[in-house]
């Protein structure tokens, strides 16, 4: 291999310059038996680039706690149950106060003319129907006259 | 997503994880830790993983941020040089001595360099990243990657020089 092209290389390789094909190159250079005697230094560089490559992590992959993820999913349901709780007993406060808001709303009148002729005929269709039943109420009369009758003898 | 998937998930970068984490804390005891703890949070991100476009660029990033944080809040704390174990395969016993000193001498000077350019050296030349993961890693721009780069590499060129020149 050309000396040349590996000066070149090396100098870009120090300029931060080289691609990785090229400092594959310079590796496999380096880690050959025939290095020229100038370029030596830089042979325990690449050198201890490949070994620290080979270091392996040789632990176990713990074993992850599988809860973790289901409790968060826990605490969230029982915050999403009390907020329906919580909606619905409002919702049945709120709607039950309109109904109460509803029958209370009986109708009113601007004109007091008119007011006062609606209450009069509510006040006589009242009185009429107290009056229906007078009749039979008479008939107890008769019983009182006949007792008159039998005591005062 | 189970257990099996997740580490089927996590099994390609598995070594690299660790390796970034301690090229950071400098020790394997505090690396592991610090392994374990980026699965767990990966972990826990579980249901959410698929929205990362590359979970492995995630990964190093939530490690890189992690190892940061441990540096920071024990700045003063032990720093040992923890040695890491070099296959053997070189020819002759002095061969072997020198090559492992010097190989040593590497990693020393590394562990020296600041976080930053040690992050970018780790990705770049250990694990061959491209500029354009390594900037979404570390969330910095391509070029300020590059400058970073070339002046690790400076920085480590001239220590190896003093030291092949002096010894030491």
């Amino acid at each position: 291999m050309a000396y040349n092209k590996i000066e070149i290389l090396v100098e870009k390789y120090f300029q931060g310059e080289t691609s990785i094909a090229e400092e594959k190159e310079l590796t496999n250079y380096f880690s050959s038996s025939d290095v020229a005697q100038h370029l030596e230094q830089y042979k325990p560089l690449f050198g201890y680039f490949s070994l620290a490559k080979e270091q392996k992590n040789t632990q176990e992959i713990p074993q992850f706690p599988k809860s973790r993820v289901k409790k968060s999913a826990l605490a969230w349901f029982s915050v999403a149950a009390s907020v329906v709780v919580l909606l619905g007993i409002g919702m049945y406060v709120y709607t039950n106060n309109d109904l109460v808001n509803e029958n209370q709303k009986l109708g009113t009148y601007d004109d007091p003319q008119i007011a006062f002729r609606e209450t009069q005929k509510a006040l006589a269709l009242l009185s009429g129907h107290v009056n229906t039943g007078i009749e039979s109420v008479q008939l107890i009369q008769e019983y009182d006259n006949s007792k008159e009758k039998i005591f005062n003898q | 997503m189970n257990q099996n998937e997740f580490v089927l998930l996590i099994t390609p970068f598995r070594d690299k994880v660790f390796r970034l984490a301690k090229r950071l804390l400098i020790s394997t005891e505090e690396a592991e830790d610090a392994t374990q703890e980026v699965w767990v949070k990966l972990w826990n991100k579980n249901e959410r993983l698929n929205g990362y476009g590359s979970v492995e660029a995630f990964a190093m990033t939530i490690t890189k941020n992690y190892c940061l944080d441990q540096l920071k809040s024990k700045r003063a704390g032990n720093m040992s040089i923890a040695h890491s174990n070099f296959t053997d395969g070189a020819p002759s016993l002095q061969q072997k001595v020198e090559d492992r000193d010097s190989l040593d001498w590497v990693e020393k000077i590394i562990n020296q360099l600041p976080e930053q350019q040690r992050l970018i050296i780790q990705m770049r030349d250990v694990e061959h990243y491209e500029f354009e993961e390594i900037a979404k890693v570390l969330e910095m721009n391509e070029t300020a990657i590059r400058v970073a780069l070339s002046r690790a590499r400076k920085t480590i060129r001239e220590s190896m020089t003093k030291t092949h020149n002096y010894g030491i």
